[in-house]
């Protein structure tokens, strides 16, 4: 048994858990195929189609960083919402439950090594969006972006790990449930179209679960920030960046509580292992 | 005396899920009770053994007592400790190494998963790998320390696995049978390594499931049989064997016979209980026998030979650990497992 402060242990359970994803980046080389250059086809479908109908430039470049924050929501719904569900069927999270660690650090660790994987992705599609398509981004408040982006990215994993921690005593409806989030959001959020366009032609509370996923407003206030233009943004970028705050707050407590409830229950069920 | 593990009454029932129909029905949903009382104490610096057949309730127990499952009924401690209200300092405490497990993230090699698993229990990257280095070692695995875990043989990886546990240097330590697929020498090698390990730490624990009965014997310092969800007997392994010791055990091995033949014998009179297993190669029989005194050795023999079967060797032997669980629960481990 060793000594150690409940502080050292939940970093060093988060190191070691964004450890496999991060090195494993390096060590699968069709990855970075097939998740980073792959996904630039789908977004060059998009640009083609903006510059065929003569939309504003702007779209083009609402396109590019659309593309670039859905690979943090594509690695949220898939590495780590499922995780959990994942790791039952693989005998891992028997193994994480009965250590003394917490699932809030391996979940933590997980969100980083994810954020490391998407990052990849989302610096690829970005250099491929200003060098391929000329989009120019405006570097006026560049703290403001990077202040909003962290916090977006603080709140979207924040509900990954509340999903994550909702699907632990779910078997395969984990996976329907992962696809049912995963198609909506890309019409909820307005990744290829402007937000304001969603919010001013929809009900209220389509509006309302809009708001509810991190993306929107963290993307609508980086376009705005990034890509000025005559189409406007839904609120200022300040306030979107205070409603993104109050969502990271609400889902990193949802997740702390969600996850303690949800072990006890698959503790109580017989739902943490698949073996009898 | 200190007690590593303590269960009281213990009980485990599972629901099982019933058709959605006889659900919205409101029929009552089906139950199976997998743990039934269980009572037993082991004291620090043993190391106990738990053998029972397949669904006979131990990984249930095993589960329990690794805060994996809570109980229905009873209560369960580890060091002293409540597994369901002080999960925490349980797990602080424990660790577990199952068989057939398939842990470990197949891109990461086989020193990295170590490193990995050891981090979940705050142990300093240094310390880490030097206790990695010298497993890995121990258990002949030094080899393919840098190997991915995707390229090992499933005896390796079972290693590996073996080696996850004992990292942390557990106060108790629950192995569910730990040597499920290994070859008989690195199983051999891990039993010597456990119970070298509890030699140089004597106030160490280890909990055992297994389904080899030489294992339970050359390992375990006591062992409960477990049988239906209910502990039904707990000695030493010397204790256990001498509750047959007034009752002779012969192995006959014949040919020509049938399950008629064999139903015969089983009814003859003297007879106590009778396990028969076929080696199709040989076309031979071997049926061992449990007597009420060797006077009755002549009537089985008569009805074997009554029966056209024809005797290959008949022995005598001391009583084995299968014999007693073959007394105790009416059928044999090897049998359950065919089955």
């Amino acid at each position: 048994m060793t000594h150690v402060s409940p502080v050292a242990l939940f970093f060093r359970t988060v190191r070691a858990r964004a450890a496999p994803r991060i090195w494993g980046m390096k060590r699968e080389p069709s990855w970075i195929f097939l998740e980073v250059m792959v996904p630039i086809v789908s977004t060059t479908a998009f640009v083609y189609l903006y510059r065929s109908l003569h939309a504003p430039e702007a779209y083009i470049g609402f396109v590019i960083l659309g593309a670039v924050i859905s690979a943090y929501w594509l690695n949220v719904v898939w590495a780590m919402a499922m995780q959990l569900h994942w790791e039952k069927k693989e005998g891992m999270l028997q193994l994480y439950v009965l250590s003394p660690t917490s699932l809030m650090a391996v979940l933590v660790g997980m969100s980083y090594g994810g954020i490391i994987m998407a990052s990849s992705r989302a610096v690829v599609t970005l250099a491929a969006g200003i060098w391929l398509f000329d989009v120019k981004l405006s570097t006026n408040e560049l703290p403001m972006v990077f202040l909003i982006f962290g916090v977006t990215l603080v709140a979207l994993y924040g509900l990954g790990m509340t999903l994550s921690s909702l699907f632990l005593p779910w078997g395969r409806e984990a996976w329907h449930l992962a696809l049912a989030f995963h198609e909506p959001a890309f019409f909820l959020t307005g990744m290829n179209f402007p937000l304001s366009k969603l919010f001013s032609t929809v009900p209220g509370i389509i509006s309302f679960v809009s708001a509810m996923i991190p993306v929107s407003f963290g993307l609508d206030a980086m376009r705005q920030l990034l890509l000025p233009s005559k189409i406007p943004g839904v609120f200022a970028p300040s306030t979107e960046l205070l409603a993104l705050a109050g969502l990271a707050v609400l889902f990193l407590v949802t997740a702390y509580v969600a996850l303690q409830r949800m072990e006890y229950k698959a503790r109580v069920e017989a739902s943490l292992t698949l073996r009898g | 005396m200190t007690l590593a593990i303590k269960t009281d009454h213990v009980g485990r029932i599972y629901k099982k899920k019933s058709p959605k129909r006889k659900a919205a029905s409101g029929a009552e949903p089906r139950t199976l009770t997998a743990l039934d009382g269980v009572t037993l104490e082991v004291p620090k610096g043993e190391l106990f053994g738990l053998l029972g057949p397949n669904g006979a309730g131990k990984t249930t127990l095993i589960k329990i007592l690794t805060t994996l499952l809570t109980p229905s009924t009873g209560h369960a401690e580890v060091e002293g400790f409540d597994v369901v209200r002080n999960a925490k300092q349980v797990r602080e405490r424990i660790n577990m190494v199952s068989g057939g497990e398939t842990s470990g993230y197949g891109l990461l090699t086989v020193r990295e998963n170590l490193w990995m698993f050891a981090q979940f229990y705050g142990i300093p990257t240094k310390e880490a790998y030097r206790r990695a280095d010298a497993l890995l070692e121990t258990l002949e695995l030094s080899h393919m320390r840098d190997t991915r875990v995707s390229g090992l043989s499933t005896g390796e990886r079972q290693r590996m696995n073996f080696c996850r546990g004992f990292i942390t240097e557990p106060n108790v330590l629950f192995l569910d049978e730990p040597t499920l697929g290994l070859d008989v020498n690195i199983a051999r090698i891990t039993r010597s390594f456990t119970r070298r390990w509890l030699r140089e730490h004597p106030d160490r624990t280890v909990l055992l499931t297994t389904h080899y009965m030489a294992e339970a014997d050359e390992l375990c310092d006591r062992i409960a049989i477990i049988d239906h969800g209910r502990v039904i007997a707990c000695d030493t392994p010397v204790n256990l064997k001498r509750l047959l010791q007034r009752q002779p055990i012969f192995e006959i091995t014949a040919g020509g016979l049938d399950a008629t033949n064999i139903a015969e014998m089983r009814g003859t009179r003297g007879v106590i209980q009778l396990t028969e297993s076929f080696e199709p190669a040989a076309g031979h029989h071997i049926l061992n026998f449990i007597l009420e005194d060797e006077s009755a050795l002549p009537a089985v023999v008569g009805v074997l030979a009554g029966t056209g079967g024809h005797l290959v060797t008949l022995g005598k032997h001391e009583p084995t650990l299968e014999d007693v669980f073959v007394k105790l629960v009416g059928r044999s481990l090897k049998e359950d497992i065919a089955e």
